[in-house]
């Protein structure tokens, strides 16, 4: 097997001196907390995809979420794990919620929650799992990661090495973070009724094709569309600030 | 700990949210399992920043920083996601990704929309795009 | 300005009035007359001025060479010697009679533009032809005038007489070009010149290798343009063109062409003595059937076509016999007295109504309602008959002069055998001559029954140009006789005692058995009532011929003959007679012989093509269609469906290069 093999002469010498002292048979602490949690993470993410009621899907989201940040913990990324917990448990999650009640979203079972290609669905990701499985096990099955010592991602060095090496790409990230803002906003400007609200119609947004403010001007009461619009522009904003 | 662990788990997250992408009809439960496959990738990225930082004394830490611009990305990504979710909810009345068929060959039949739902579904795809 | 400047004009101007008139015809009506005539005129008059320049002596020869044209150099050449000057002024006299004629036969014609100028460009192709010292030159007013004469020959395309009439003309004669253009490039390889005189030199010098083929391959081609057996049957139908195109293909162009070309090349065929027995044989079977045939024609032009066929063997006869000079004495009075027969015929045919002898032999005093066609077109049946004082007599008597001549073995040119066949078969046409042309006279002047229909007087210019023409009619040959040889190869032209009594008394005979049996059935034409005129008689001429050729069929069941008990010829032929009208059964011969197979030809590859081949191709598109059916049906536009099969196959491929790479 050239491609564990390769991975193997990646990992070098210490690896695999570890990998002699150390068994499947024989887990330690951190690697049975890790494999709780992991089954944890992993049930609720399986409920999540799989479940009928739409806002469970969500709120088994936040667990699966915040699983993951348990075993960021234990991978010792402190920093990361705290930043997991922020954005995805704290607005990911939130924005996700609103989304749904935007949308009009049924409280309870809804039937028709899975489309008609859930067994080709089933059948690729069972593929995919046992590729993967069987390519990452056989790669790394012998390499061990040494987590004693100070922590791999503390808060100092993550931000040490954040601000050293990895500036320019910070920043990129920011003017990345601005076009969302603005795309957004567009989107949600232009598919609101705000024009027709406050706004002379000589005033509409002038680069919009006119097709789509027909749209919702043509069929304006078979659907209740200003009301709710307000949050959309609203949630980008709070990723913005990130 | 063994990598394997991680790295099994990650693999096992992944191939949960394809299957979200694939079998769920709501396009919000879509982004969903999106976001499960990205925080699946963000494990597998922690878990080998921290064993190469060990192994090999690799310094960068580059794997936690393109965790950070993928959580980042990612919520700017739900952001743009849902707010085309919401635009396409409100211009055709209802965000299920199988009734989306515009693109199908001889137009099949797309519930209660006219040709109007069309020609804006297509101009909302092309501001998706742009 | 020089002779050559001159020669060179001759055949330029009505080749630009042929241009300016296709230009302007449709902009500017009135310029249209004065384009077609003018020009055409100022030719005839610079031909004069190049004969008399000329005057039969030296010939005028230029050349210059427009651009390197590989092995075989072609030149824009002149070669004018005294057969070239003298038929040039024939071609300029009898195109601008045309073209004058034109302008009152076709006065109400809405084509008359395209047509004038097609005639303009037609008489400069002849123009050309004469002219040329290149043989490749010589070919392009060849072939102008082939598709010129296809277009001309449609004029009334209307009618599909006409229609079929063009299409197989220009079929005919082509199928006599191919084989004409091998034999040009054989005889350019061979000689290596397309100039006239230098061919003419290696024939002298003996240098060809292959005369005989050559020849015989020029023979198809001049067999095809003159309408020589067994390529002549484009002819007679040709008459479904207006009147004076006939006249212009037959009297002085087209046909002309093929007997002038083989005069210029006379060595080379004499260098062969089969090409020699060849033309003659051609000759004599040529002139005897076309005038069997035209004695039972009942279309007054279809008379007239077949008569040419007959004189123009006379030509070749000539030519048979080694002596150019006498063919193209020929050739100068038949051009006048067949013009000069064809536009008298577009009178009467417009007089008459019909250009059926049938019906005009059921009016009564035609001949006053049209008095000058009536009395040029005797003239020229005279002509035609060979009789003493007219044209006519002199040229058709130098042919049976050199014919005996040769008989008697008084040359080396040519052998024997084809002098006999060409004195024979002369006499007996000369007889048969006589005949048709009593015939045609009596039938169309001397008609009992009805009145005629007066249509008031003809156009003056018709007239004028007939007198015109009845002049050389009467009084060339008797004129001419004794200058021309200084002008030809200097070989006497002056009619034998022997042969000028044979011929005379043949033709007499012939004339007098004919009105004798004409005198027995014409009491039989008023039993049997017959004849259709034109529906239209105050139309101009053009309309009510283009009308008279379209009902001929339906009025009598045939294009060619009508039923009539009262014909002259039916008697003289007797069972011959219903052969003879349909030009003994060539056409048939063709229709079983080339058409039906390359009929059947045709629709086995059709069927080949439809049927065969169309299978694979339609077998080939079939199964792309089905797989094209599939794919659309994956093409659900469900995006779920997509990215499934999307990462389905990410998932195969990843599989499959892992293993790959791992060597399992």
């Amino acid at each position: 097997m050239t491609l564990a093999a390769t991975v193997r002469h990646l990992s070098a010498g210490p690896a695999t001196t570890a990998a002699g002292t150390h068994g499947f048979l024989s887990p330690t602490g951190v690697e049975i907390a890790f494999l709780l949690v992991g089954l944890v993470t992993l049930g609720a993410a399986v409920l999540t995809v799989t479940t009928r009621q739409l806002v469970h899907a969500a709120l088994w989201l936040v667990v699966a979420l915040g699983g993951l940040a348990v075993e960021y913990l234990l991978l010792t990324a402190e920093f990361i794990a705290w930043v997991q917990v922020l954005i995805y448990v704290g607005a990911v999650v939130v924005l996700i919620l609103f989304g749904l009640m935007l949308t009009r979203a049924p409280i309870g079972r809804s039937p028709d929650a899975d489309s008609g290609n859930r067994w080709a669905a089933l059948t690729v990701a069972v593929a995919s799992a046992a590729a993967l499985v069987w390519v990452v096990v056989d790669a790394f099955r012998a390499t061990w990661i040494d987590l004693d010592g100070p922590a791999a991602g503390s808060t100092a060095v993550t931000g040490a090495s954040l601000f050293q090496h990895w500036v320019l790409p910070f920043e990129a990230l920011s003017v990345l973070l601005l076009a969302a803002l603005v795309g957004a906003i567009v989107l949600s400007r232009k598919a609101g009724s705000r024009p027709a609200r406050d706004a002379p119609p000589t005033n509409a947004p002038p680069t919009n094709a006119p097709s789509t403010d027909a749209a919702p001007a043509r069929q304006p009461s078979a659907r209740n569309a200003p009301a709710p619009n307000a949050p959309a522009p609203d949630a980008p904003g709070k990723d913005g600030d990130r | 700990m063994h990598l394997a662990y991680p790295a099994v788990l990650s693999a096992l997250l992944f191939c949960t949210g394809l299957y979200g992408v694939l079998a769920r009809r709501n396009a919000i439960l879509v982004l969903m399992s999106v976001e499960l496959m990205l925080n699946a990738v963000n494990l597998n990225l922690v878990a080998f920043d921290v064993w190469l930082s060990r192994a090999a004394e690799e310094t960068l830490h580059s794997g936690q920083a393109l965790t950070l611009f993928t959580i980042a990305i990612a919520a700017a990504e739900i952001g743009i996601g849902l707010a085309i979710v919401l635009a396409v909810h409100r211009n055709r009345g209802t965000a299920d990704i199988d009734r989306l068929r515009d693109t199908a060959e001889g137009h099949g039949p797309d519930g209660t929309d006219n040709d109007t739902a069309a020609t804006g579904t297509a101009a909302e795809k092309a501001e998706a795009t742009a | 300005m020089t002779t050559t400047t001159l020669a060179v004009l001759v055949p330029l101007l009505p080749f630009l009035g042929a241009a300016a008139g296709l230009l302007l015809g449709r902009g500017a009506p009135g310029f249209v007359r004065p384009l077609a005539v003018l020009p055409t005129l100022a030719a005839l008059v610079l031909a004069v001025l190049v004969a008399s320049r000329q005057g039969g002596g030296r010939p005028v020869d230029a050349a210059t060479e427009l651009t390197p044209t590989g092995s075989v150099l072609i030149e824009l050449a002149l070669h004018i010697d005294g057969f070239a000057a003298l038929v040039a002024v024939l071609v300029g006299c009898v195109a601008t009679c045309v073209q004058i004629y034109s302008t009152g036969y076709l006065r109400d014609d809405p084509r008359y533009p395209s047509y004038a100028a097609l005639v303009s460009l037609f008489t400069s192709a002849m123009f050309l032809v004469v002219y040329s010292g290149d043989l490749m030159v010589l070919l392009v007013g060849w072939e102008i005038m082939g598709i010129c004469s296809y277009f001309l020959v449609g004029h009334y395309w209307e009618t599909p007489e006409a229609r079929a009439a063009s299409l197989k003309a220009f079929l005919v004669t082509k199928l006599g070009d191919v084989p004409f253009l091998i034999g040009l490039l054989a005889l350019a390889t061979e000689a290596g010149s397309f100039r006239i005189t230098t061919i003419l030199g290696a024939v002298a010098n003996g240098s060809l290798d292959h005369p005989t083929l050559i020849a015989l391959l020029l023979l198809a081609g001049v067999a095809g343009k003159s309408a020589q057996f067994p390529l002549h049957t484009w002819l007679p139908d040709a008459m479904a063109g207006p009147t004076p195109v006939s006249a212009l293909i037959h009297a002085a162009t087209m046909v002309a062409a093929g007997v002038y070309f083989v005069a210029r090349l006379l060595p080379l065929f004499e260098a062969s003595r089969a090409a020699m027995v060849v033309l003659a044989a051609m000759a004599a079977v040529t002139m005897v059937g076309s005038a069997l045939a035209a004695l039972a024609q009942d279309d007054i032009k279809r008379v007239l076509a077949y008569s040419t066929i007959g004189q123009l063997g006379y030509m070749t006869g000539a030519l048979a016999a080694g002596d150019r000079g006498a063919a193209v004495f020929h050739l100068l009075t038949h051009g006048a007295f067949k013009a000069l027969l064809f536009l008298a015929a577009g009178v009467i045919i417009h007089a008459a109504g019909t250009n059926s002898l049938a019906a005009m032999s059921r009016m009564r005093g035609l001949r006053d309602r049209v008095p000058d066609a009536y009395w040029t077109m005797s003239v020229a049946l005279l002509a035609l008959a060979a009789v003493p004082p007219f044209s006519g007599f002199f040229s058709k008597e130098s042919v049976l002069g050199v014919a005996e001549h040769v008989a008697t073995g008084h040359t080396e040119h040519a052998p024997g055998a084809a002098g006999w066949t060409v004195l024979l078969a002369g006499l007996i046409t000369a007889l048969l001559t006589a005949a048709y042309a009593t015939r045609l006279w009596l039938l169309a002047f001397r008609g009992q029954g009805a009145e005629a229909p007066d249509h008031g007087r003809q156009p003056v210019v018709m007239n004028a140009v007939l007198w015109v023409l009845a002049v050389p009619s009467l009084a060339l040959g008797g004129l001419a006789f004794r200058l021309l040889p200084d002008w030809f190869d200097g070989r006497d032209l002056t009619p034998t005692l022997t042969t000028s009594v044979l011929g005379t008394g043949v033709a007499l005979t012939g004339g007098i058995v004919t009105y004798a049996a004409w005198r027995h059935t014409t009491a039989l034409a008023a039993r049997t009532p017959l004849g259709a005129v034109a529906a239209h008689p105050e139309g101009d001429a053009a309309l009510v011929e283009a009308e008279a050729i379209a009902t001929h069929r339906p009025a009598y069941g045939n294009v060619a003959s009508a039923p009539d008990p009262a014909d002259p010829g039916r008697l003289l032929l007797g069972p011959l007679h219903r052969h003879a009208a349909v030009g003994f059964h060539l056409d048939a011969v063709y229709e079983a012989l080339f058409v039906r197979p390359v009929q059947a030809g045709a629709s086995l590859v059709r069927f080949l093509d439809r049927e065969v081949v169309d299978t694979y191709v339609r077998g080939a598109a079939a199964l792309p269609r089905w797989l094209g059916a599939a794919v659309r049906r994956a093409q659900t536009g469900n995006v779920q469906t997509y990215v499934s099969a999307l990462l389905a196959g990410t998932v195969v491929l990843a599989v499959a290069a892992v293993l790959v790479a791992t060597g399992a």
